[in-house]
């Protein structure tokens, strides 16, 4: 999307987020939230009184004025939750674009006719094939094609879907680009992956998280603790008038107390915490991530093992050729260059990693050898290698050059030199795999293939264990070989040869620990572990059982992404928190702004001001002004934080210590000072104004 | 202050705790069941109590069989001793011919006693027989201990247990209490305050002539037994009306360092004993040292209050006998221990040291607090605090590994709520109903610090009192009842919740993620956590009565 289209976008979702803070001012609305909904009572009874005294012929600009704010931050606090929804639609709408109507080509027993994919139901059976958009998730029963899944998962690589294991799974609305495929629909209208997706995303069945629930428990709490303090304070400012035998109903008034309660209460994180909700939610679905419920995004905060697959995550994919060691007698160059001929035409990653090896260490150009010249033997699983026979002009073997496995390629040479021995054992040793290459009859050397650990990857681990996380690789290699490659990627543990059972096995044992487990996986043999794990994230390549047994789908099917998902679950939390504390941490400020303003006359002299007066330390203008100021604070604080709200906190890769003590500062300690400034300026501002006496 | 000042409460600190480890390790030992050095001597007592009771040492209470048996003996505690009042016109041991207590009286007495409160709206000698002292007060002083302590034990196990719903055993924690560790200590306590001239003695009251040649009354009784019990206990009633200020219960320099020093001993103990059942002694002593602090401001607020302010006149009413020190002492221990029992009339004392001892009523009784139940109380802050900066680190927060989710929360909360919903709709109809305000001795700010001071030290079952206010009116006695009952059972009940709900979680191990609990910044926290939830609920109530008032006796205007 172009910026300028971007930020109209933009401005629609905000011009819509406005309308809906109006129309969420429905009581039933409002109930929802207890915080909210005192706000909400209070307005109404505060506006009741400003009509009733304009009834009796006395116009209250202060009421009104009281009353307007307070509707201001009901309204702020929909705005902000209306904001989030709004994102989060127009995340689901760019989804959904990609869903457009389109017809299938329906089989009914060998016939084909054309129907639009809306009818399709669940097992009936289609056909795909070059060009096609898939009409609806299915399982391939028939081919192998290459499908563009970049619709969903903005990844431009075409990918290979086939019958029968792990990429068996299509989603609707990708498209074929070779190929033919016959497809068994696994959904019905409407109940499609994606659709369900989105129709969470939109928020319809939003449901509030554990902990959301907990902390809205603390904040109604307070909410009835601030009530009361209000309410008898009432009667308390009776008693104190009668015993200084003063008059305070002109100041002690309902809408007075009315704010001072919605100053108390934690309007603040009342008001922006569905809106932190949701935005979380959203920054899984910006980074491609569809998380089933907001529970598992929470769930992700606590996570403090992960399992990680070795392929993809640690290592990139493939073994890469490292190092030419010779036997002795024979030049490393030389080796390197003969290891490079016998893999010219080895299209597998691991030969063509030995042509670079070759070139980038000793510049070895690989040579065009032509058809008469050479004849290449391609690897087959019978003999465990392959190579090259140059052939001379008749076309007879002049040379036969053999890469292969080490014992492959010694029942072809005889027992390989003391040396090289040692070699290929300290290669096993580090979890490389040793490849042999024979000339003739003769051994002349090995090539160390590696896994290769992904750069940054180590520093990430590191990050992880500050942040009191274990990680766990998970391979099928052997123990030797794991132990290695878990040591180079400073991994904490790892399961060698592992099967679905021996990571099912490790997930409960974890569990039984205490520990909360994450892990990825695509299979359909993963399904079980995916359903047992505490957060289990499915790629979108994956089997439609595994994506049903995890409780997250990463749409890239990147494994990385794991770690950045506990980052926004963590996120969140702290977001939460922190708003929380910053909320509580600003009531001093409102009691020193809003007592005094009350209280400032009681007992007092003549001419003089009381002695709770030492209490209005912000020196505000007058009681008037100094109520109104706090009210005005505690609604625009709301509008101030959305953006907070909505992109979370600052998050760095910490320990707990390090994290909570910055959260601290800034949200503490600013929240006790923030508002002292805040209600001065803006009283400042009132008297300049001339709002207020 | 002269040095001998400094040097007492110095004394008073390093006694504390320096001895809270020992008392505290000994305990848990006790509730844990192992060999202790008075097993050989006293095993035979629990024994016998067993099996004269058929209890069945073995069995195991999950928290709603803990909480049946914990409600269904206070109840009968409670109904003996509002029977026993009755009808103690009819009883032996009344040598004063003392006559039968009135309905709201026994009612508000049994109310307090059962709930440790031990608020006293009578005057001791002038209402309540030996026998009923004996076998109604003295036995729930006991009891009502052990209760606090053995709810305590229970979400402690509640906090240890891996995974399993049994808490314990009531009538094994209670019998174990009582039997090596209140009775024992009360026995030494009694008579060494029998020796420092405490009277213990069933004989009658003395009539005698004055040296002006009129004739006094002097009351007598089993004295030494109840007060060594009532400052053990938390209890805080004393035998006589005017408590620990009558020479008879409080006759010397030395008694009454004894006194001081026994209310917070048990208490400050038992915080050990939780670092020890948790076998986190650090994280024990953490607690200890919060609560210490806390102490020890609101010690220092009050004699700077005390001392420094030139107003002539300020110390009138005060104990001379005892003096300043010793009695802002005591005030500042027998407020934060939920004890309740005083060495001089805190309404004397100046608005702000005043002030402090009703905030330390306010903050919930959980600076050290009752026996047990400063224990339970303090943790019921510490998950909330746990709750609240928990989330800045990014995790759901935990709590010794266990979760803290919205049951834990919802009972936290309900805890915190109860006592202060009490205290404030209790005062804020005494400040406009006329029955309640022509009990009042004084008007202006001080008259509303008497009210909240009684609705204060009610709900969060101190029991001792401001003075100046009659309460032995059916008004007060049923309404304070009524906030006793409240403040005791609206936080036992969710702390016996939380305990059961946290017993079935796992334990979660610490890692570089966890939110330490045993380090200074914690610590500060819940410092923090604790004064800003009293000030926020209580401080417009607070600013309108002893704030004020000191502000205005600043100005020269005393009331």
């Amino acid at each position: 999307m172009s910026k300028k289209a971007e930020t109209a976008n933009n401005n629609q979702i905000v011009l819509a987020a406005v309308k809906d803070a109006f129309l969420k001012l429905h009581p039933k609305e409002e109930m929802r939230n207890p915080v909210m909904f005192v706000t909400f009572v209070g307005s109404l009874v505060t506006t009741a009184f400003f009509f009733w005294h304009l009834a009796k012929g006395t116009f209250s600009l202060f009421e009104l004025l009281i009353g307007i704010w307070l509707w201001f931050t009901v309204l702020f606090a929909n705005f902000a939750e209306a904001l989030a929804e709004g994102r989060g639609k127009a995340q689901a709408e760019s989804l959904k674009k990609s869903r457009k109507e389109v017809f299938a080509r329906f089989l009914d027993h060998g016939r084909e006719t054309k129907i639009p994919a809306s009818q399709l139901k669940k097992a009936d059976v289609v056909i795909c094939e070059t060009g096609d958009t898939i009409p609806a998730d299915g399982e391939v029963v028939e081919g192998v094609a290459s499908v563009d899944e970049s619709a969903i998962t903005g990844e431009s690589a075409p990918v290979i879907r086939e019958s029968g294991g792990d990429r068996s799974a299509v989603t609707g609305g990708t498209r074929v680009i070779s190929d033919k495929i016959i497809i068994k629909i696994t959904s019905d209208p409407g109940g499609n992956f994606i659709d369900r997706m989105i129709s969470l995303i939109e928020g319809a069945k939003r449901q509030r998280t554990p902990n959301e629930i907990a902390l809205s428990i603390v904040l109604s709490g307070m909410t009835i603790i601030f009530l009361l303090a209000v309410v008898t304070l009432k009667f308390f400012a009776d008693y104190s008038g009668q015993a200084a035998g003063q008059d305070l109903s002109s100041i002690v008034t309902v809408p007075v107390l009315v704010a001072l309660l919605v100053c108390l209460i934690p309007t603040t994180i009342g008001g922006l915490l569905s809106a932190i909700g949701i935005a979380g939610m959203d920054r899984l679905i910006r980074r491609h991530v569809i998380a089933k419920s907001g529970r598992a995004v929470e769930a992700a905060g606590d996570i403090d093992v992960l399992l990680l697959d070795k392929t993809g995550t640690i290592t990139i994919g493939n073994r890469m050729a490292s190092e030419f060691i010779p036997v002795p007698g024979i030049d490393e160059k030389a080796f390197a260059e003969v290891a490079q001929l016998s893999s010219l035409s080895d299209e597998t990653p691991e030969g063509r990693s030995i042509v670079v090896l070759a070139k980038d260490k000793f510049d070895l150009r690989a040579k065009a050898l032509q058809p008469h010249e050479a004849k290449f033997i391609p690897f087959s699983a019978n003999t465990q290698m392959s190579g090259v026979d140059l052939l001379d002009g008749a076309g007879n073997v002049m040379r036969m050059i053999r890469k292969g496995a080490v014992e492959a390629i010694s029942k072809l040479t005889g027992k390989f030199p003391e040396k090289l021995e040692t070699e290929i054992k300290r290669i096993s040793a580090s979890g490389g795999t040793p490849l042999a290459v024979s000339d003739g009859s003769k051994v002349i050397g090995v090539i160390h293939l590696k896994d290769i650990v992904k750069g940054g990857i180590k520093e990430r681990f590191k990050e992880l264990r500050v942040m009191g996380i274990k990680t766990v690789m998970i391979t099928g290699d052997n123990p030797l070989t794991a132990a290695a490659i878990a040591a180079e990627a400073g991994v904490d543990d790892f399961i060698a040869q592992a099967t679905p059972e021996s990571k099912m096995d490790r997930i409960k044992e974890e569990q039984a620990g205490g520990h909360l487990v994450a892990m990825t996986g695509d299979g359909t043999n993963d399904a079980p572990a995916l359903a047992q794990s505490d957060v289990g994230v499915t790629m979108n390549t994956g089997t439609q059982a595994a994506r049903e047994a995890g409780n997250m789908v990463d749409l890239e099917s990147n494994p990385t992404k794991l770690i950045e998902i506990v980052e926004i679950g963590k996120q969140l939390l702290m977001t939460r928190g922190a708003l929380t504390t910053f909320s509580i941490a600003n009531d001093v400020a409102k009691y020193f702004a809003i007592l005094p303003a009350m209280f400032g006359m009681l007992y007092a002299g003549q001419g003089a001001q009381g002695p709770l007066s030492v209490l209005n330390i912000m020196q505000l203008h007058s009681p008037q002004s100094a109520i109104l100021s706090a009210v005005i604070f505690n609604a625009i604080i709301i509008v101030i934080l959305i953006p907070l709200a909505l992109r979370g906190v600052a998050y760095h890769s910490q320990s707990a210590k390090a994290l909570l003590r910055r959260n601290l500062q800034i949200y503490g300690l600013g929240g006790l000072v923030a508002p002292f400034i805040g209600i001065k300026l803006i009283d400042l501002l009132l008297v300049f104004l001339g709002v207020v006496r | 202050m002269k040095t001998a000042d400094y040097l007492q409460l110095i004394l008073y600190g390093l006694l504390l705790i320096s001895l809270a480890p020992f008392l505290g390790t000994y305990m848990a030992r006790v509730f844990q069941g192992k060999k202790i050095f008075l097993s050989p001597i006293l095993g035979w007592m629990e024994e016998l109590l067993y099996k004269l009771s058929g209890i069945n040492k073995d069995e195991e209470m999950d928290w709603k069989d803990y909480t049946k048996a914990v409600i269904c003996f206070n109840l009968l505690g409670f109904v003996f001793l509002f029977v026993l009042q009755l009808v103690q016109k009819y009883l032996p041991l009344n040598p004063a011919n003392l006559a039968n207590v009135t309905w709201d009286c026994a009612f508000n007495t049994a109310a307090s006693f059962m709930t440790n409160t031990n608020w006293q709206s009578y005057a001791g000698e002038t209402t309540m027989s030996y026998l009923t002292q004996m076998l109604g007060l003295t036995v729930q002083n006991f009891l009502s201990a052990a209760t606090g302590i053995s709810v305590f034990l229970a979400l402690t196990r509640g906090l240890i247990s891996k995974s399993q719903s049994s808490l314990g055993n009531f009538w094994v924690d209670m019998v174990r209490g009582l039997v090596y560790i209140l009775i024992p200590l009360s026995i030494l306590l009694a008579v060494a305050l029998n020796a420092q001239g405490v009277v213990q003695t069933l004989s009658p009251y003395n009539n005698v002539t004055t040296l002006q040649g009129g004739t006094q009354t002097i009351p007598l009784g089993p004295a030494a037994s109840q007060i060594a019990i009532k400052q053990l206990g938390t209890n805080g009633g004393g035998f006589f009306n005017a408590n620990s200020a009558h020479p008879f219960e409080n006759p010397t320099p030395f008694a009454n360092f004894l006194e001081m020093f026994a209310l917070l001993l048990i208490p400050a103990s038992l915080v050990y004993t939780f670092g020890v059942m948790i076998g986190n002694r650090k994280h024990g002593w953490l607690l200890f040292s919060v609560m210490f602090v806390i102490f020890a401001i609101g010690l220092g607020l009050s004699l700077w209050s005390e001392y420094s302010i030139p107003i002539t006149g300020i110390h009138e009413g005060q104990e001379t006998r005892l003096g300043t020190t010793n009695s802002v002492l005591w005030a500042m221990a027998t407020t934060c221990a939920s004890n309740g029992s005083v060495n001089a009339m805190h309404s004397s004392l100046t608005p702000l040291a005043g002030g402090v001892a009703l905030f330390n009523i306010m903050l919930g009784e959980i600076v050290f607090g009752g026996v047990g139940s400063g224990m339970y109380g303090m943790l019921h802050m510490v998950l909330l605090t746990v709750f609240l900066a928990g989330l800045m680190v990014g995790r759901t927060p935990e709590y010794l590994g266990k979760k803290i989710e919205r049951k834990e929360v919802q009972m936290v909360i309900l805890s915190i709520l109860l006592p202060g919903a009490a205290i404030l709709i209790g005062a804020a109809i005494a400040c406009v109903y006329p029955v309640a305000l022509s009990s009042l001795s004084s008007k202006g700010p001080h008259g509303l610090s008497e009210i909240l001071y009684a609705f204060t030290s009610a709900s969060q079952n101190n029991g001792s009192a401001f003075a100046g206010l009659n309460a032995n009116t059916v008004f007060y006695n049923v309404m304070l009842g009524i906030c006793m009952i409240i403040g005791r059972f609206g936080v036992i009940i969710p702390a016996m919740i939380i305990a059961g709900s946290l017993a079935v979680k796992r334990i979660a191990p610490a890692s570089a993620g966890t939110f330490t609990t045993d380090d200074f910044l914690f610590a500060s926290l819940l410092v923090g956590v604790i004064i800003i939830v009293g000030v926020l609920t209580f401080f417009p109530a607070f600013s309108l009565g002893p704030l004020i008032e000191h502000l205005l006796m600043l100005q020269g205007r005393v009331f």
